[in-house]
């Protein structure tokens, strides 16, 4: 039971630690100053979400590893965030589909964690959705207005979609893990959040004018470690400190 | 013997370093005191949102500003569960916050109804409702970002959290 959970609150941490470490890079280059805000507060809430899922990781795995070992010090194979929050942040629109398609995921991956019989799994979920919710009112209303927006917004954000729509799929990776701590009853049945997720982002895309693409070819390698070009050049800035000063403390 | 009142009365002192008008207490985030054996004390307290880069800070404050009435025993306990609201910030922080220049929460949810009208909160300054928000999201995590359409002044309003 405890192997099986280690590797899944490392999944769910690695993807808030890597999608928050994304966001950041916004810091200083946002298109609007209250965004390059916005897009920080909701690293900063990520990067607080990876911090209590990657001690409690620590904390399961038993070898005294903090939280911070976990973020700073294993090597890419070992990260398990899933393709899409490693993907580049492109022009702002890429980065709000990315946004809202990960945020559309944990809302409802949240409002059944909340129930989760591994209570503290259960506390970092309940206090995580409130946060999550306010990221994905910010993250649809920004899809629906560059999708409905200018000729020019709607031509981008149809490009943007037809190339992340391809990581999608991978929100709702199940292996042995996953199955055993739904039977277990910690984790919800991710086939039924993929039908609720589906639901929610066809009617936001709807209210977009965008269209899903027809060639649904997906993209997967993320949980069990195989990841894109990009993640050894996120992971090289991730660890800079770390691996130039070892053991450094602010 | 210290009193778990002179604690309390301790922790008032205790200030939030991202809002220095509200002591700890105000913005409702202890949770618990109590004593454990050999003159320790235990203070649990609670996030208000997942990243506060507060919680290090006020840990330390608590630990500096109970040394000062004698107690060099204290073990500060963080707890995610149940989640910080802000039910929890006191009427008298609500008064502070306002006298501040920053709109305490409005006991009303964001709408999540995409593009709904937003809660109107009232300018600190002029109390008018006329105001608009500016961005979801403010100088701090706990905060949104509001401008008063009858004085201009813009203002930080201390978003509802449930």
């Amino acid at each position: 039971m405890k192997e099986h959970l280690l590797k899944y609150v490392l999944r769910l941490g690695d993807d808030s630690l890597i999608l928050g470490q994304r966001l950041a890079e916004w810091c200083g280059h946002g298109p609007i100053l209250e965004e390059d805000i916005a897009l920080t507060n909701i690293s900063l809430d990520l990067i607080g979400q990876a911090t209590s899922l990657l001690n409690y990781a620590g904390e399961l795995e038993e070898k005294g590893r903090s939280g911070d070992d976990f973020a700073f010090l294993r090597i890419e194979k070992e990260y398990v965030n899933c393709l899409l929050v490693e993907q580049v942040n492109g022009h702002f629109g890429d980065t709000m589909l990315r946004q809202f398609f990960f945020d559309a995921f944990r809302k409802i991956l949240f409002e059944s964690l909340q129930y989760s019989s591994d209570k503290q799994l259960a506390a970092i979920a309940e206090k995580s959705l409130k946060e999550t919710k306010y990221h994905l009112k910010h993250s649809s209303e920004w899809v629906i207005r560059l999708g409905d927006g200018t000729e020019e917004s709607h031509l981008k954000m149809q490009e943007s979609l037809n190339t992340l729509w391809r990581y999608t799929d991978e929100l709702f990776f199940d292996d042995e893990v996953d199955r055993y701590l739904t039977e277990n009853k910690v984790i919800p049945d991710l086939v039924n959040l993929k039908g609720m997720w589906k639901e929610n982002v066809d009617h936001i895309l709807q209210l977009a004018k965008l269209e899903i693409p027809t060639n649904n070819w997906q993209f997967e390698g993320g949980r069990v470690g195989r990841h894109s070009e990009h993640m050894g050049f996120l992971l090289a800035e991730l660890q800079y400190m770390q691996r130039t000063y070892p053991n450094m403390e602010w | 013997m210290v009193s778990a009142k002179q604690i309390y009365d301790s922790l008032e002192t205790v200030k939030d370093p991202e809002v220095p008008v509200l002591s700890i207490l105000d913005l409702g985030i202890v949770r618990d005191v109590k004593q454990l054996e050999n003159q320790a004390w235990e203070i649990t307290i609670t996030p208000t949102y997942s990243g506060c880069p507060a919680m290090r800070v006020i840990e330390e404050d608590i630990k500096a500003t109970l040394l000062l009435i004698g107690i060099n025993n204290v073990h500060v306990v963080s707890v995610l569960s149940p989640a910080w609201t802000t039910d929890w910030l006191s009427e008298n922080g609500r008064k502070k916050l306002k006298e501040y220049g920053i709109a305490p929460p409005v006991n009303e949810l964001d709408k999540s109804v995409l593009f709904g009208v937003p809660t109107p909160v009232p300018c600190p300054l002029c109390d008018t409702i006329n105001t608009k928000m500016v961005s979801q999201f403010g100088s701090t995590a706990c905060k949104a970002h509001y401008q008063c359409q009858e004085c201009l002044e813009p203002f930080d309003y201390f978003k509802c959290l449930k």
